[in-house]
């Protein structure tokens, strides 16, 4: 695991110059990338990986006559959007539509954002299902920060057509929940890509997962341990210890470049990169009380929690989450599987965002994942049922601007606002009743979804053969 | 356009109904709602009566009986209790706290035909008040595990001991095609085998009880309580409930059930719509989810939202159980979501 930069740098031939350099750089983030690539030594913001993504082929689109679910205020009645160069050019009750644009005319459907689901194994855990493509969770040790769900994604996993046909635009990709820490997470497109790379969300921060509770105890328990909750906490702290202290020394040398750079350390440079603010912190917590004591490990080592995944108990907390500035990223209806999930409500997402904290609908499920919009529908129909109505435009930001907020990207996606990426769907109808489905959905302005279009469904190279049928 | 709430509502609506029954007396008018009666067309602004737990009277010319309690439905949907036919509901209450489940049996080599989950039924279960509330008035609760699970049971969701629950007990008989190495063998051929094998040890063994008794017979493939089990499905009084996926193996166990003339129900069936115009002609119900579409295995890559429909085109009777996402207390709702198939 652990490799020394000079090993690193001979593939680049850099390794002699590294300590050098440094002396008469610019700056230093400059000199290293210059010098060993992106990702050569433990600098902020490190991108070894980098994304390939690029914009399908769009044209110009209107779609007229539609209700318009912003996220970014009420309702649009008989609106229309102007999607251009890949971006929302106009949104509003009329737009002008350029000579060579394709005019929709949306007879009375509805309009949102693309779906953003922060909660998924798409890829990780690809179908079919079984050991040979279970890649989601690097149970080898309880603390495996260094590991990329990136690396486990399979691009051609028959779930990622799907889950756009539901009308899901942006995903984050997550490790499982079997350690403590369980490794980056990554922001995906959900479109064909050869590649993960031509899949990643281009500026998207990672993020890093973390678990609380019953899974790592039960998964380490016979395995050296933490076999307790306890032991769990003793673990977080003791890799924030190791991260704070390689943290030091390396933006030490990162401003002063003096003497041999540190000793390079994949787990240690990705919690580093936590406590600089470089990685959202997405964290698989059931349980209230537990919630409360990961805020204290944050406030403890300095970093922010952005989200709080499967928080069944939320609504306990909501005014602290508020408080913290933390999301919830919970189910509508599920609960009861195990101990830690048994305090599950229905209520809980008009609960958590009466409290004023973001609720965001997640899936953690393939088949939850396409269809977010019902989940919202039925969590608003538990609010309301005692008496804590939600809006059809607050429930709208719990599918877009919410979870975009989660992962950093709210500057880009989540709302239908001019210049925002041009991530849209069309609904048959209400988006917040069983009877709709996304009828076309576009990214980044080109339409990659048309259920009335079969040439316009995405089939992966996996089911080429395989599978039979794929309509959605 | 009719949203999720509504549903619920209507929902709620006839649990109110259904379970007043068991408390007596009672009679309750149910007026101004769209009725599905579903033994025929909807009707409009309709009446439903019930009187000491039974319907005594749905239509639009209805006179309600004097005293009865009115519950006014206008502008909301009137049905009958769904019944969930595919639940662990009474027999798991936290899944992954072993101690609350109640759904599997060891048996003999994954042989359990004598199990009755039912006998293991918390009536006390968290889950039942939930399902009630989704508008789930009765439900099956079914083994699982193994190659033959056991037996199942036809439950209603009503206070009261699992002798008060009880509506009929056995069901079905339910077993599994799918994961050889589950039940302990190799491959999907050697479970037919298996089941072919158990089948003719049963048939031997009714004639043969008392060379059995003697211990004068060969060795048998499964347990006498198995075997005896096994009995009321050759007889074709009880149905076998077969959980299989992948089309070569709903036609294996066609064959099955014609050499050994047993009722088959398919439960799942992911492939089950390639096989519509035979199931459709043999008269076999299959109980699916209207929600799964992912070829979650090698076993169910044709897996398709459309399964349900497909086979009710066909003239398969369907039953929609909740496989996709779990959750035995939501089918409720997902009756609902066949509608986008």
């Amino acid at each position: 695991m652990r490799a020394s930069l000079c090993l690193l740098l001979i593939g680049v031939g850099a390794c002699a110059s590294a300590g050098t350099k440094t002396s008469t750089a610019a700056t230093p983030r400059d000199t290293t990338q210059a010098d060993v690539g992106r990702g050569g030594t433990s600098t902020p913001n490190a991108d070894p990986f980098p994304s390939t993504y690029k914009p399908f082929p769009s044209r110009t689109t209107v779609i007229r006559n539609v209700n318009l679910l912003t996220a970014a205020g009420p309702m649009i009645r008989n609106g229309a959007i102007l999607l251009q160069n890949g971006k929302i050019a106009a949104v509003g009750a009329t737009v002008d539509a350029p000579a060579d644009a394709l005019v929709i005319d949306g007879g009375g459907k509805y309009v949102t954002p693309g779906i953003i689901d922060d909660h998924s194994h798409l890829g990780v855990y690809a179908a079919p299902g079984g050991n040979a493509l279970s890649d989601g969770n690097e149970a080898t040790n309880p603390t495996t920060p260094q590991v990329w769900a990136e690396h486990s994604v399979w691009p051609q996993d028959p779930q990622f057509p799907r889950n756009l046909a539901g009308g899901v635009t942006t995903l984050q990709v997550l490790p499982g929940s079997a350690n403590l820490i369980g490794g980056r997470s990554v922001v995906l497109k959900v479109v064909p890509g050869r590649t993960v790379q031509e899949m990643k969300f281009p500026g998207a921060k990672y993020g890093l997962k973390m678990a609380c509770g019953e899974n790592p105890k039960r998964v380490y328990g016979q395995r050296g341990g933490p076999s307790t909750r306890m032991g769990n906490v003793a673990g977080y702290r003791a890799a924030w210890i190791r991260a704070v202290d390689y943290r030091r020394k390396w933006d030490k040398w990162n401003a002063d470049h003096k003497g041999d750079p540190p000793t390079r350390d994949l787990a240690n440079e990705t919690l580093a990169e936590v406590l600089r603010g470089n990685i959202l912190v997405h964290n698989h917590c059931y349980r209230a009380d537990e919630m409360a004591q990961m805020i204290d490990i944050a406030h403890e080592f300095g970093y922010k929690i952005r989200s709080f995944h499967h928080g069944v108990e939320a609504y306990k907390i909501g005014d602290l989450l508020a408080k913290e500035g933390i999301s919830a990223s919970i189910w509508a209806d599920w609960g009861s599987f195990k101990m830690e999930a048994l305090d599950a409500v229905k209520a809980n997402m008009a609960l958590v965002d009466h409290a004023g904290a973001r609720v965001v609908v997640h899936s953690d499920d393939p088949s939850g994942s396409q269809r977010l919009n019902q989940e919202a529908a039925k969590a608003m129909a538990a609010g309301a049922e005692i008496g804590l109505p939600v809006s059809e435009d607050q429930a709208i930001k719990w599918l877009t601007i919410n979870p975009a907020w989660a992962l950093g990207l709210d500057d880009k996606i989540g709302s239908l606002e001019t210049g925002k990426n041009a991530d849209v769907v069309l609904w048959s109808g209400d988006p917040f009743s069983v009877y709709s489905k996304p009828e076309k959905v576009w990214v980044d302005g080109a339409l990659l979804f048309d259920r009335s279009d079969a040439s316009e469904q995405w089939r992966t190279d996996f089911e080429l053969g395989f599978v039979p049928f794929n309509r959605n | 356009m009719i949203s999720y709430r509504l549903i619920n509502v209507s929902a709620v609506a006839l649990a109110v109904a259904v379970t007043g029954a068991p408390t007596g007396a009672q009679t309750v008018a149910i007026t101004g709602g769209k009725v599905y009666p579903v033994s025929g067309p909807a009707i409009e602004n309709g009446t439903v009566v019930i009187t000491n737990g039974r319907i005594t009277a749905v239509g639009t010319n209805v006179s309600i009986p004097a005293g009865a309690q009115r519950i006014d439905a206008t502008g909301k949907i009137v049905t009958p209790g769904f019944v969930n036919s595919s639940t662990q509901l009474g027999v798991q209450e936290v899944s992954a706290v072993t101690d609350t489940r109640d759904a599997a049996a060891r048996g003999k080599d994954n042989v359990a035909a004598a199990f009755t989950v039912w006998e293991g039924l918390n009536p006390n279960s968290v889950m039942l008040a939930p399902a009630r509330k989704e508008g789930i008035t009765s439900f099956v609760v079914i083994p699982t595990g193994g190659l033959i699970a056991g037996q199942a049971a036809l439950l209603d969701v009503v206070p009261g001991t699992t002798t008060d629950m009880m509506i009929r007990a056995p069901v079905a008989m339910v077993a599994e095609i799918g994961d050889a190495q589950q039940a302990g063998l190799t491959s999907r051929g050697e479970l037919i085998v298996k089941l072919r094998e158990i089948f003719d040890d049963a048939k031997y063994f009714r004639t043969h009880r008392d060379a059995f008794d003697r211990a004068a017979t060969r060795d048998f493939s499964a347990s006498r309580l198995d075997l005896e089990a096994l009995q009321p499905v050759l007889d074709g009084k009880l149905p076998l409930l077969l959980t299989v996926d992948r089309e070569s193996d709903i036609d294996a166990a066609m064959r099955l059930a014609r050499d050994f003339d047993i009722k088959l129900m398919i439960g799942g069936g992911a492939e089950a719509w390639m096989m519509a115009d035979k199931l459709a002609a043999a008269r076999i119900p299959v109980l699916t989810g209207a929600m799964n579409n992912i070829p979650a295995g090698f076993a169910s890559l044709g897996q398709r939202q459309e399964n349900a429909a497909l086979l009710r085109k066909a003239g398969v009777s369907v039953a929609l159980i909740g496989n996709a996402g779990g959750g035995d207390w939501k089918c409720g709702w997902r009756a609902c979501a066949i509608h986008r198939a």
